[in-house]
């Protein structure tokens, strides 16, 4: 019985793996071989499908991806932990209702903000333009890095913030001794989430960047309809943009937990 | 939440009016720290909605600009009796439940497998993470070109290695699109979901499982009786975050069908009414109902995060 639950487990996750696996095969394979029925596993291995997808210039979209990911995710942990902090460990009148409208923003489908931002970004002169998106994807993961940064400081004793109070302790020593090493964890957790949130955005950058800020999903959006051979290089093409992810979140899967969880879960 | 609000302090007599100025300075410096981000979020997330809903009572197509002015609810009368709006508002309804109630269940039976010990199970938790972290975009493209495609699919691939050259080599897209939209995001949603209900049961109380083991519960009453109920807030969590991001979804639907075949849901709708048919009144009109509808879901879904946030005050 136990080695047959065992069994089962590898055996789902071979089958959610198999996809991905077969996404990296692909990419390996020569354009012939990628598209073949049935599938050719054990065709000859070539970096082509690479080749190709580079030689559609992709650094540029990359590149702003990378730009509007790590600026926004910078701009979020400015704003996100000053305000946890003033909703766990010096408390302002009513936290919970304040806790409570950042998470409700979250609930307001994008979508149906997207004509008035579109239209200010006109008038502005900021379309296509990566800044905006700094600012629209710092909104977008603002009140989940609020909620993440919060849950963490919560952590915080309130007996040794007294004790700390009590030593003449002042703030800067009590924030690097007593409140910093409970939040970096939380800080690394919530950088984690925005970054990935932020690399995989797909409608406003679709709708607001052209072909100066165009994001690398938006990149991607290009393989969306078909012509001649191009498998491998679609599979090639996911590879390379969703790399930055696959890393992050395999190199520290407890962050992304507590993370996903909004600091549910520790 | 209520409950949850600080008791407010006892009102005394009337203070002499220089501490009352002190209070307040302090109450202020208490408010700095948190009034960047919430100004911030008060100007980029609720100022749009608000111009969502004057633009949405106005005659506006960016086709036609001189035309425009006050149009009552004209934008409303139409969206609910456009068909391809109210068939959007069923897909949307069709899609979030199905995508999220089946990756819960898929990703509960993970769970429950993955919580116990086995070999290599650090690498399957990997591999069953995986598709979570592909970009959405990647996945969508991946399913629709790699796996659907009917000539050299994988899918029809497989289905020719299992029967030979006069196998089935069903239209996956065209004969059920929506499933096949859906199919895609269960992939990418059940890995969360497994994540999170992983932590729940990682974090049940051992103790009162042995306990009742010891007492003679079959695996199904510990399961029934223990686990579920512990569990009730991580799966409650897990179907709120799941909704809020899947209610969302543009990326498959854009992806996959590009909106075709019966599968354009509200996002992709408002994004095609304002991108491609260029109508902002019509298409913020279609947004306040988006909000609407989501205020209503909004409001019972916060429920059951504030009851969380309950058990954590009070713990």
């Amino acid at each position: 019985m136990r080695r047959l639950l065992g069994l089962a487990a590898w055996a789902a996750g071979l089958l959610f793996f198999a996809p991905v696996a077969w996404m990296v095969l692909t990419s390996l394979h020569s354009e012939p071989d990628a598209a073949t029925n049935p599938p050719s596993l054990a065709a000859p291995i070539t970096f082509d499908g690479y080749a190709e997808f580079f030689d559609s210039n992709p650094w540029p979209p990359l590149v702003n991806s990378l730009s509007a990911s790590i600026g926004s995710t910078v701009l979020v942990l400015l704003l996100a932990i000053p305000a946890a902090y003033a909703l766990s460990i010096k408390k302002v009148e009513k936290w919970s209702d304040v806790l409570f409208f950042f998470l409700s923003t979250k609930m307001l489908p994008v979508v149906a903000g997207l004509l008035p931002i579109y239209l200010v970004a006109q008038y502005t002169g900021m379309l296509d333009n990566i800044s905006f998106l700094v600012v629209l994807y710092t909104s977008m993961n603002l009140p989940i890095a609020v909620w993440l940064m919060r849950s963490f400081l919560a952590e915080v004793p309130g007996e040794i913030l007294e004790a700390a109070a009590l030593d003449g302790a002042g703030l800067v020593t009590t924030l690097r001794r007593v409140v910093a090493p409970v939040a970096l964890p939380g800080i690394a957790a919530t950088s984690l989430i925005c970054f990935i949130f932020s690399w995989n955005e797909l409608l406003f950058a679709r709708v607001l960047t052209g072909v100066v800020a165009g994001t690398a999903p938006v990149h991607l959006t290009g393989f969306v309809t078909s012509q001649g051979l191009f498998l491998a290089k679609v599979c090639a093409a996911a590879v390379v943009v969703s790399l930055p992810v696959l890393v992050a979140g395999f190199a520290a899967q407890d962050k992304l937990v507590q993370g996903l969880s909004l600091g549910a879960v520790k | 939440m209520t409950a949850l609000r600080e008791v407010e302090a006892p009102a005394g007599p009337t203070p002499p009016v220089r501490t009352g100025q002190l209070a307040a300075a302090a109450r202020w410096a208490r408010r700095a720290p948190l009034l960047p981000a919430l100004i911030f979020t008060i100007v980029v997330t609720q100022l749009p909605f608000v111009a969502t809903l004057v633009i949405s009572l106005m005659r506006w197509n960016s086709l036609d600009p001189a035309n425009r002015g006050f149009a009552g609810l004209d934008n409303y009368t139409a969206v609910f009796t456009d068909p391809d709006l109210r068939s959007a508002i069923g897909v949307t309804v069709v899609l979030t439940a199905t995508v999220v109630l089946v990756s819960l269940v898929l990703g509960l039976g993970l769970a429950l497998l993955l919580d116990r010990r086995f070999f290599g199970r650090g690498v399957v938790r990997t591999m069953l993470i995986a598709p979570f972290l592909v970009v959405p975009v990647a996945a969508a493209l991946l399913w629709k070109h790699a796996l659907y495609n009917p000539e050299y699919g994988l899918f029809n691939g497989v289905l020719t290695w299992l029967f030979g050259a006069d196998a089935p080599q069903p239209e996956w897209i065209g004969g059920m699109p929506l499933l096949a939209v859906e199919a895609s995001l269960v992939w990418q949603w059940t890995p969360f979901m497994m994540l999170i209900l992983l932590a729940g049961l990682q974090s049940r109380p051992q103790d009162a499982v042995e306990a009742a083991r010891i007492d003679g519960a079959t695996a199904w009453q510990v399961f029934r009786y223990l686990t579920l109920p512990h569990l009730r807030q991580y799966l409650e969590l897990g179907a709120l975050l799941g909704s809020i991001y899947v209610v969302q979804n543009f990326d498959a639907v854009f992806t996959i069908t590009s909106g075709g075949l019966g599968t354009a849901n509200l996002p992709y709708t408002i994004y095609q009414t304002f991108y491609q048919a260029h109508d902002y009144g019509q298409a913020s009109a279609a947004g306040v109902v988006v909000v609407l509808g989501s205020i209503v879901i909004a409001t019972f879904a916060l429920r059951v995060v504030s009851s969380l946030l309950r058990e954590e005050v009070r713990a």
